[in-house]
């Protein structure tokens, strides 16, 4: 008796609430659609966001100079932070405590400072105070920075993943004879690798964006880049339109990035 | 060929085993048997220093493995060893698996390597997996390509650690059937097993442990067709026929 009080008084079923909730939903964004192409100035926008004479004026600089230089310093920085990364990782796991102590002390600092603050720091702070520059100029610089800042977070991705390897692989490779070194090398770094690359690929794609920082260095005509070479262009031309366009230039690296992470991800969930 | 002194090993508070003396000759082919948790692995894992014993003595041919200056490396070279979860490389081709510590430790030639991987895989069924990866084969091939793997290093002597406990029972003769054969060939063997018919069948010994310690040993057909022990006849009974013992 009571039920069926409570079946009358809901009035609504669940199915005519969705139904509702969802019509009204498409509602919504159908007036916003709506809105924005009848009262939006489309000329105007046109000409700040897609100036097409601008664009041709950007290539093929932005390709040419501004991309290859953001890949360069990324790609640069990334090498560096894996080697060290990688060394770091493996102090963490040393039996020897003053390495593990070492490296706990490494990745807190690196991880709790700002990628900003060390890059003034070597680009400024050092030269400043021992009177000496880092080789290698911008190019060096940055590899440093950002290369000790991602060194950091790649160490610990590299710890989880060697200890992610069963402890059995370790045991099968010392039991044929291999030296604990060897092991390492032959068995298990290798697979600790596949666990994390798709940590890895991420780090790639914040260290794409982090080399945006290089303008902290000052940097002339030929070692700008994307982000850079976007904001000079604003300032040159008056336009938004190439800070859209360095911003789809970035889209190009870290687009496909992203879809390898997925299938790489995908490609482990299957394995498993 | 190996011998025991007086083994002990503990795991914090937790002492696994309690005093072993235990010895094998060379070409002898000993089963140790006994309830989970008795030691049987800890054992085996003692032997090749898998497991650092707390106290004791092993001794292998003329080397003292417990002896802290000898160098590990080598004498675990010379003894092969497999395991209840095979672990085979799993990012290596069968026959990489194979030749890896060939070349990396014994510095074989890529070609010498090959040639034994093959020679191995023959002999142990394998043949025609050998470019395929561990993810590929069935349990059964895994653990008879790591039987493989460990022949390959041409051991003195071969540990099993409950090599066909992780396997479906309709696929555990192939591997039992290799090793049969490795037994035939005069190969020192070690096998922790709950295969009463294989050790009672191949074994020229059999060790029942319980709680840490070797409480009987003998020729197989007496240890396990009429044990002294009345802990051995218990624990026989319930593995030969689980029914019964259930009823009982």
């Amino acid at each position: 008796m009571v039920r069926h009080e409570a079946r009358v008084g809901r009035r609504l079923t669940r199915r005519r609430r969705g139904q509702l909730v969802r019509a009204g939903q498409y509602t919504l964004l159908a007036a916003a659609v709506l809105a924005l192409a009848l009262l939006a100035n489309w000329e105007r926008i046109g000409e700040a966001f897609f100036d097409v004479d601008v664009i041709r004026e950007l290539f093929p600089e932005i390709i040419t100079v501004a991309l290859k230089n953001t890949v360069l310093y990324t790609l640069c920085a990334f090498a560096f932070g894996l080697v060290l990364g990688l060394v770091i990782a493996l102090m963490r796991l040393s039996p020897v405590a003053a390495y593990r102590a070492l490296a706990i002390v490494y990745i807190e600092f690196f991880r709790g400072v700002p990628a900003l603050l060390v890059l003034i720091g070597f680009g400024y702070g050092i030269p400043i105070a021992l009177n000496t520059e880092l080789p290698g100029g911008t190019l060096g610089t940055i590899t440093v920075a950002l290369g000790l800042v991602a060194a950091a977070y790649m160490a610990e991705t590299f710890r989880a993943g060697i200890q992610a390897v069963p402890k059995g692989q370790m045991e099968a490779a010392r039991s044929l004879g291999m030296s604990h070194g060897r092991a390492l090398v032959s068995i298990v770094i290798p697979q600790a690798f596949r666990i994390i690359l798709p940590p890895l690929t991420n780090e790639l794609v914040l260290l794409t964006k982090d080399s945006s920082l290089v303008y902290l260095l000052g940097v002339t005509l030929p070692t700008r880049e994307l982000a850079k070479f976007g904001r000079d262009s604003l300032n040159q031309y008056v336009s938004m339109t190439p800070i859209l366009i360095a911003g789809l230039a970035y889209l190009i690296i870290t687009v496909p990035l992203g879809y390898v992470v997925r299938r790489l991800e995908a490609q482990q969930a299957k394995a498993r | 060929m190996i011998e025991i002194r007086d083994l002990h090993k503990s795991f914090g508070s937790l002492e696994v085993l309690k005093g072993i003396d235990f010895g094998v000759e060379r070409g002898e082919v000993v089963c140790v048997i006994g309830p989970s948790g008795s030691g049987k692995s800890t054992l085996l894992r003692c032997i090749n220093l898998l497991e650092q014993p707390t106290s004791g003595k092993v001794r292998i041919g003329d080397d003292e493995v417990t002896d802290p200056d000898v160098d590990i490396d080598a004498i675990r070279r010379r003894i092969g060893m497999v395991f209840q979860q095979f672990n085979l490389f799993p990012h290596l081709t069968v026959t990489e698996n194979v030749t890896i510590a060939q070349r990396r430790v014994l510095r074989r030639s890529r070609s010498e390597a090959e040639r034994v991987a093959a020679e191995n895989l023959a002999r142990v069924g394998l043949a025609d997996k050998a470019q395929a990866y561990p993810a590929q084969l069935s349990g059964g091939q895994q653990q008879r390509a790591a039987i493989a793997r460990a022949l390959a290093m041409g051991p003195e002597l071969m540990l099993f650690d409950e090599p066909t406990s992780s396997l479906d029972p309709e696929i555990v003769g192939d591997v039992l059937a290799v090793m049969r054969g490795l037994a035939q060939d005069g190969m020192t063997m070690i096998v922790v097993t709950h295969e009463m018919s294989f050790a009672r069948e191949v074994a020229d010994r059999v060790v029942f442990m319980d709680d840490g310690v070797i409480l009987e040993e003998g020729p197989a057909e007496r240890v396990i067709g009429s044990p002294v022990q009345d802990r051995t006849r218990r624990f026989l009974a319930r593995v030969l026929d689980p029914a019964a013992a259930e009823l009982s």
